[in-house]
């Protein structure tokens, strides 16, 4: 997947935990938490989803780096690059 | 060759456990959701006779929180679940009443209106009342060592009126408080929140809306539901749940198991425990009547979502001293004083339900002559006692029906038919056993949006991550 795909794909993660939130104007840079009021259990669920779409694995220790769109696609891009969009 | 081996197996198809059920069947597990019972929802249910709709259970969901807001459990659970937030088309209330002699404090889903309410009839007391407010907003919840506080004694230390200390326990704990007399402090700023400023809302349809939702999805993800399958035991092999024994003899495994049957009912399906602390168990339990009405409510003068009514200046939270039922205080509750959207009117009939403190040992011990004539005698004498606070609406009354603790007890399982089951709650849900553990109302939340905050966080916290 491309920085661009995994992006769509974050995007689609947040609509389905959050079908009642317009995320057309989501900020890159700024925190999901600042601007979706996501709560520990959101995280965890953006975490489950990735397992499950994608079989890709998240240690406990570095949901930090899902803080924001842009830090979220930087981490995963190592770990997605090999994944083809379906 | 068929297997019966489950990820995890849900006791229970009440609130909490078909929440959390959705949860870890979203998430791939084989989940087993069983219900003792024909039917689903466990308290909180519904019926049909004579042609009309009854809802048991509900009066009022509590925590409600407008569309679009991002905190609250409200929004917690529609994300969590996947719902949105239109799926369980909740309708706001009307306003609603604390009724002592001589005085009511209204309030509805603005805390300014409760907060003017008391800045009328209390005026020294408001600045205390904003000091209680400030302190709740601070308030960390789900930490057992300050969750257990009393509630008087803090109450005692804010307000100097105790009249006012009263009124405000009276709704809060009979929306949630499983203690007579006095109350958990944590409890009481989970109640605070969820009634005062959060609020009361009703889908147009009831409860049954809610529960056919859960139910959907469940099954839409795979999940097992299997009625009538009551749980005989939980085979337990050196301190590890093995899975359980139905009624009918059938063995189903589990890597893991999630009850909501109670603190003291599970604990009394272990096959290994000899000893159980019944001293957790609730004493406190209800009888309700239901009066439908040749009209709307209102047209009988009846306007309000919610009345809680106490007949002294001390607010009576205990089972009956002697008696049945103590209706000295009572909550009357309307289902259609709400404010339902234009599309779907009013209710097909006027409703009125009324909840009054009853004693669980004398109920069970009457005969069925007996009990017949002791739900009619009860159902005259709370509609009685209703009457000094609220317009008497029984000349309209066209027809009746009571619930009693041993219909509570048939549907939920809990000892003593207590509604709000054990005294001491267990936050973190554990048990003795390491892959048993426990959700709904013995694990702290109640309510019907608690209890379904309760089995997703419990089915999170030990039936999720363990396998990341």
């Amino acid at each position: 997947m491309t920085p661009a795909e995994i992006r769509d794909e974050i995007l689609d993660i947040l609509s389905e935990i959050a079908p009642d939130e317009d995320l057309s104007d989501l900020e890159d840079a700024k925190s999901f938490r600042e601007q979706m009021e996501l709560d520990s259990m959101d995280f965890l669920d953006i975490v489950m989803e990735l397992r499950k779409r994608h079989r890709v694995q998240i240690p406990e220790d570095e949901y930090t780096n899902l803080a924001s769109m842009a830090s979220t696609v930087s981490y995963l891009e190592p770990k997605m690059k090999d994944i083809i969009k379906a | 060759m068929s297997t019966t081996e489950y990820d995890t197996i849900i006791i229970g198809a009440g609130m909490s456990g078909l929440a959390a059920g959705i949860r870890l069947a979203h998430y791939d597990q084989r989940v087993c959701v069983l219900e003792k019972h024909y039917t689903i929802g466990g308290l909180n249910s519904f019926y049909r006779i004579n042609g009309r709709n009854y809802d048991v259970g509900l009066h009022a969901m509590t925590n409600f929180t407008e569309k679009g807001a991002k905190k609250g459990p409200l929004a917690r659970l529609l994300k969590q679940l996947r719902f949105r937030w239109d799926d369980f088309q909740l309708a706001p209330q009307a306003g609603s009443a604390v009724a002592f002699p001589h005085i009511q404090l209204n309030f509805n889903n603005d805390i300014q209106l409760l907060r003017s309410e008391i800045a009328t009839h209390f005026p020294t007391q408001i600045d205390r009342f904003d000091r209680l407010l400030s302190e709740l907003i601070e308030y960390d919840d789900l930490k057992q060592e300050d969750f257990e506080i009393s509630t008087r004694q803090v109450l005692g230390g804010i307000f100097a009126d105790p009249l006012l200390i009263e009124m405000l326990l009276c709704p809060l704990m009979w929306y949630g408080n499983a203690r007579q007399d006095d109350m958990d402090y944590g409890q009481f700023c989970i109640m605070f929140r969820s009634i005062f400023l959060e609020g009361f809302a009703r889908p147009f349809k009831g409860v049954r809306l809610i529960l056919k939702n859960l139910v959907r999805r469940f099954r839409e993800l795979g999940g097992h539901l299997k009625l009538r399958s009551g749980v005989e035991r939980i085979d337990v092999d050196s301190g590890h749940a093995m899975g359980v024994t139905l009624e009918d003899g059938t063995q189903l495994t589990a890597k893991r198991i999630l009850s909501s049957a109670g603190v003291v009912e599970t604990m009394r399906l272990c096959s290994d425990s000899s000893v159980v602390d019944v001293d957790r168990t609730g004493e406190l339990t209800f009888i309700e009547s239901i009066s439908v009405l040749d009209c709307q409510p209102k047209k009988a003068g009846f306007d309000k979502t919610i009345v809680f009514f106490n007949d002294s200046d001390k607010f009576h939270w205990h089972q009956p001293e002697s008696d049945l039922c103590d209706v000295r205080t009572g909550v009357l509750c309307s289902p259609n004083n709400y404010l339902y959207g234009d599309t779907e009117g009013e209710l097909e009939a006027g409703f009125i339900r009324q909840t009054s403190i009853a004693h669980f040992g004398r109920w069970m011990e009457l005969d069925e002559r007996a009990y017949r004539q002791q739900k009619m005698r009860w159902y005259d004498l709370s509609t009685q006692a209703a009457a000094q606070f609220v317009p008497d609406f029984r000349r309209h009354v066209i027809d009746t029906d009571v619930f009693t603790p041993k219909t509570i007890r048939r549907f939920t399982s809990h000892d003593n038919g207590a509604v709000y089951g054990a005294t001491k709650k267990q936050l973190d849900g554990t048990t003795h056993l390491d892959n048993l553990y426990l959700c709904g109302t013995d694990q702290g939340f109640v309510g019907i949006v608690g209890a379904i905050v309760s089995g997703i966080s419990m089915a999170n916290q030990h039936c999720l991550r363990s396998d990341l």
